[in-house]
């Protein structure tokens, strides 16, 4: 197997991952294009660890996932929260950022 | 080799596939089923590298909490469970684009650098190496890890909870 | 054998490991402030004097400990000088055993050994963490080895890389224990009677303990990380000291601007110490310092370092330009100036360059160079603070720009090579300095005020205690003959190496601007310090004490701490006689204080040092004494002579002369860096850009978008009858629709508040750069 067969994968998934985020209003829609960049990211981590024959590939893809779950925890929190506000979870109405 | 050269490539297009309809679908519903298939997919693509451990764990962490949680938050933001026609920006070629060039770079950078390098056949890692990696190379970033995790699990309950 | 000294120079002959209870313990010093922070913390407010008690005792017993490991330190340096002594006489007696039986070929020899020997001596030591004190004798240099006191264990351990924090103790460590815990516990006692019946009394003698312990924390740190740790720390107390009364906007806004300031620097500090460790592989500051020295690491990476570290030398420390913070800190309590904005924590950046010298020497080049950003930064402040302290009103910003132009000599003299006289500076620096603020503190504290031209003037009747201190502390911060500033403001001056035209020779290179920049400087100090003692003490008060009657002279806790730190300013300056001084039996006390602090190591670079010279000394104090007669001529007798109520001449210079004028404003609006800062960098960033581009979309595209379309519409109008109608409305609609278009799609991007639209920017601007860098790179 060559390297760059699991890179080129990782970064289709990214991609997609990022289109998603872009492209889409829900909440929960965009949380799940997040999930999907980072397992991009995982992929990257235990190819390149498998390939320097490193066992930190595998310990860091490891974080990678408990810090996603945490950060599912929060943004769905985050989401409930402007769900109730708004009663809507359209991300593109949520603008009150602007200068 | 070529065996699994052949289950790369039935994996990589499954998921590649499913992770279009992730980002395409109308139905939220059907977009959190077809994440599992990607994130199964990625688990085999890990099992694939020899790295048995995080196969396991990205099944039973992504596919047995992750996506739970996210369809239960479907169901709590009261998510109709037809299809919706609102799910999308209305101007989705610029997205389109940017991901598009993203994807160009990175694959010319990609080839560019790694054309020709093979992975090593035998590394297969199981869950004692990765363990006695944690608890004695990783034992800092490891607590750190666990801290976050409790101090997200602190913050979504306060941030979630009713008034 | 026989020349023993002449070719190993500065290099060891020979190593004993310093030791002793009190050097080996020295983590309690900073502990102990530690402790005290905690359980006044906890429980303070119920204690008899609400916690007060707890930070004078802690800090009492660091200064005793700390005491006790300056007189270990220089028991063990001592003890090297005599054991050097004994060994020469070994030696000259094996010389004549030598050349008793055929001494030409074993003497050959043996001197091969000795060189191989030596050579190997160092290299060991270079890895074997050695530091060696020089054992200065008579007839030249010869050095025997003194181990610094290295404790560390380790803290944690990641991916194979070992983190430690330890202890390292060596001459300038214990100079550095000694200044804070000396000047913290006089603040301390001081504050008891300032500060008393303050609102929040026990949390300022709570944050006072957490300064002083992480003060202390940085000077012992064995390794960087450490330093980075304890230099945090000393920021962020500080900003809860300045920020004390923060109440009142201007004291939080101060606090804020020191704060952010200082965190300019440290993104310096961090990438400098990241290349440091990345390019030396270790942590340790000794081991650092040995790869800049050893040119283990290359030029570039080290003029980088420095340069990064500079900029957090440039915050901390109060250099220009990113002094602005060190006058507005002047917010907090007056004992907290004296504390932190003049003689410990401003002084970090000093000692942080003081501490890895070898990294500033090498990189900038320091040796046989006549140029480097320290020297140009730490004169351009001298001077441009000492022009800043005519202007200021208020008696503690005079001191504060004072501070800032002190602290430009001693980054001159790190910039120009003469690390002992920085380092002597600083300790002379610290007690006048302090003495200065204790005693305008005293004075406000009696007139509700620190403005000298509103609520001062003829002082001296009312405080006659604090007047005395604070002319003492004065003529020693003016650097006149015999009191202590004189002697570390000559050492600086001599140290630039440039003053061929007064018969000198040695210094490190020839740093000319840097000896009239100094020069200028001291000249500018006399003539603003001369105002100050003019507007407080002398003429007539002005001030009004609401029917209190006049001012009274301080309570014994603040006198006291004053007349030690007068002591101090007059006496510390002895410490470090220059060379040539004094002769026969008197010549041993010739620089004491380089030879104890200095390290001659390994792990510090080869300096060079100037030869004093009476010329200099000379000029120097003549220079200054024209400073405080100009300036006593102004005020003493002319504007005395106009009313004794008057602070400046009715119709002086600025009055008169346009250009000095013009001057005086620029000075007064502290040469317009704060506007620069906050209106056009600050707000230039926040308002007119942000407010140019929605102008841009809202007049210039929506009002061309309109306008086209009105115009175009009423064209079409005005051709409707003659032309085929739906055309051109077809057109018409269609290129207003357009633009309308266009003009939304600029306006969403920008500054609309849709998460979208910035996610979509980041990433394309992502992927732009990164096609850039694989384009090009």
């Amino acid at each position: 197997m060559l390297l760059v067969q699991f890179l080129l994968l990782s970064s289709v998934l990214f991609c997609i991952g990022i289109y998603g985020v872009l492209a889409r209003k829900n909440g929960v829609m965009v949380l799940m294009s997040i999930e999907l960049i980072l397992n991009a990211v995982n992929i990257n981590f235990v190819a390149f660890g498998t390939m320097t024959n490193n066992i930190a590939g595998e310990v860091f893809a490891l974080f990678v996932i408990a810090i996603a779950a945490a950060e599912v925890g929060v943004g769905l929190a985050i989401i409930l929260l402007i769900f109730r506000n708004r009663n809507s979870i359209d991300l593109s109405s949520v603008d009150s950022l602007k200068g | 080799m070529v065996a699994q050269n052949v289950f790369f490539g039935i994996i990589a297009f499954v998921m590649i596939c499913s992770a279009f309809k992730v980002v395409t679908t109308k139905n939220v519903i059907h977009a959190a089923l077809w994440l599992v298939v990607v994130l199964a997919g990625v688990a085999g693509q890990f099992l694939l590298l020899g790295a048995e451990f995080v196969g396991v764990t990205q099944i039973l962490v992504y596919i047995g909490a992750v996506v739970v949680l996210l369809l239960f938050g479907v169901m709590l933001t009261k998510a109709s469970l037809g299809e919706e026609a609102d799910l999308n920006m209305p101007n989705r070629v610029l997205p389109a684009v940017i991901a598009a060039l993203m994807f160009g770079v990175m694959t010319y950078a990609l080839i560019d650098t790694f054309r020709d390098t093979e992975l090593p056949r035998e590394s297969v890692t199981n869950a004692a190496m990765v363990s006695d990696s944690i608890f004695a190379d990783y034992i800092v970033p490891f607590e750190a890890v666990s801290v976050l995790l409790l101090a997200a699990l602190i913050g979504a309950v306060v941030v979630a909870r009713k008034e | 054998m026989v020349a023993l000294s002449a070719f190993t120079g500065d290099a060891p002959t020979s190593l004993i490991q310093a030791g002793g209870w009190f050097l080996e313990k020295a983590w309690i010093i900073p502990a102990l402030p530690a402790i005290s922070f905690v359980l006044i913390l906890f429980f303070g407010k119920r204690m008899k004097y609400k916690g007060a008690e707890l930070g004078i005792v802690s800090i009492a017993v660091a200064f005793i400990f700390a005491v006790c490991c300056a007189g270990q330190w220089i028991g063990q340096v001592n003890n090297a000088d005599s054991h050097v002594e004994h060994q020469k006489q070994h030696q000259e007696e094996k010389h004549l055993d030598d050349s008793h039986n055929d001494g030409d070929h074993h003497e050959t020899l043996s001197e091969e050994i000795q060189g191989t020997y030596s050579n190997e001596l160092e290299l060991a030591s270079g890895q074997d963490l050695t530091v060696f004190a020089a054992a200065e004798e008579d007839d030249g240099h010869d050095a025997v080895g003194i181990k610094p006191v290295v404790e560390r264990f380790t803290w944690w351990e990641s991916g194979g890389r070992t983190f430690q924090v330890g202890i390292m103790v060596d001459g300038l460590a214990v100079m550095m224990l000694f200044v804070v815990t000396a000047i913290s516990l006089l603040v301390h006692i001081y504050s008891t009677e300032y500060v008393a019946g303050d609102r929040r009394y026990t949390h300022y003698f709570a944050f006072l303990s957490l300064f002083s312990s992480s003060m202390l924390f940085f000077v012992i740190s064995e390794n960087v990380l450490q330093a980075i740790v304890g230099w945090e720390l000393v920021g962020v107390c500080s900003f809860a000291l300045i920020g004390h009364w923060w109440e009142e906007k201007p004291n939080s806004d101060a606090a804020l601007k020191a704060f952010l300031t200082n965190r300019v620097g440290d993104i310096g500090l961090l990438i400098g110490m990241s290349i440091l460790f990345w390019s030396a592989g270790s942590w340790s500051i000794i081991e650092i310092n040995n790869a800049a020295i050893n040119h283990e690491i290359g030029h570039s990476t080290l003029l980088v370092a420095s340069l990064c570290l500079t900029a957090a030398v440039m915050s901390k420390s109060g250099q220009f330009i990113l002094h602005t913070w060190l006058p507005d800190a002047m917010a907090g309590p007056t004992p907290v100036s004296a504390l932190i904005h003049a003689a410990t924590m401003v002084v970090a950046g000093i000692y942080m360059v003081a501490r890895l010298y070898g990294v500033f020497f090498e990189g900038y080049d320091i040796a046989g160079s006549s140029f480097n950003i320290l020297a140009l930064v730490g004169s351009v402040t001298l001077v441009g603070a000492g022009l800043l302290a005519f202007v200021q009103d208020d008696i503690k910003k005079v001191l504060a720009y004072s501070t800032v132009s002190q602290l430009g000599y001693m980054v001159m003299a790190l910039g120009v090579g003469a690390w002992t006289a920085a380092v002597f500076h600083l300790f002379t620096h610290a007690f006048f300095k302090a003495g200065l603020f204790l005693g305008a503190g005293s004075v406000s504290h009696a007139v509700h005020s620190f403005d000298m031209k509103k609520s001062m003037g003829g002082m001296r009747k009312f405080m006659p205690t604090t007047y005395k201190t604070f002319v003492v502390c004065t003529i020693a911060l003016m650097g006149l003959p015999p009191l202590a500033g004189f002697w570390s403001k000559d050492e600086i001056l001599v140290g630039t190496g440039g003053w061929g035209m007064f018969g000198g020779t040695g210094g490190n290179g020839t740093y000319v601007f840097a000896l009239v920049m100094g020069i200028i400087g001291a000249a500018l100090t006399c003539a603003y310090m001369t105002r100050v003692i003019y507007l407080t003490f002398f003429g007539e008060f002005r001030g009004d004490t609401h029917g209190h009657g006049d001012p009274q002279e301080s309570g014994k806790r603040i006198t006291i701490p004053l007349v030690i730190l007068a002591a101090m300013a007059t006496g510390a300056g002895f410490l470090n006689l220059p060379v040539g001084f004094l002769s026969g039996s008197k010549s041993g006390w010739q620089e004491r204080f380089g030879h104890y602090v200095e390290p001659v190591a390994t792990y510090f670079p080869p300096i060079a040092h100037g030869t004093p010279s009476w010329s200099l000394a000379i000029f120097s104090t003549v220079v200054a004494l024209i400073g405080v007669s100009a300036a006593g001529y102004y005020f003493f007798i002319k504007v005395n002579a106009q009313s004794p109520a008057s602070t400046e001449l009715a119709n002086g210079l600025t009055e008169k002369n346009r250009i000095a004028k013009a001057g005086h404003t620029i000075l007064k609006q502290k040469y317009y860096l704060d506007h620069l800062y906050t209106d056009v960098i600050a707000n230039g960033t926040k308002g007119p850009v942000a407010d140019a581009i929605y102008w841009t979309n809202q007049k210039g595209i929506d009002e061309a978008v309109n306008q086209v379309g009105k115009q175009t519409a009423r064209v079409s109008t005005f051709v409707y009858e003659k032309i085929d109608q739906n055309m051109v409305d077809g057109v018409v609609n269609l290129s207003g629709r357009a633009s309308e278009g266009l003009g939304e799609t600029t306006r969403t991007i920008i500054q609309r508040g849709k998460i979208h639209q910035y996610a979509a920017i980041m990433f394309a601007a992502t992927t732009i750069l990164a096609g850039l860098l694989i384009v090009f790179v």
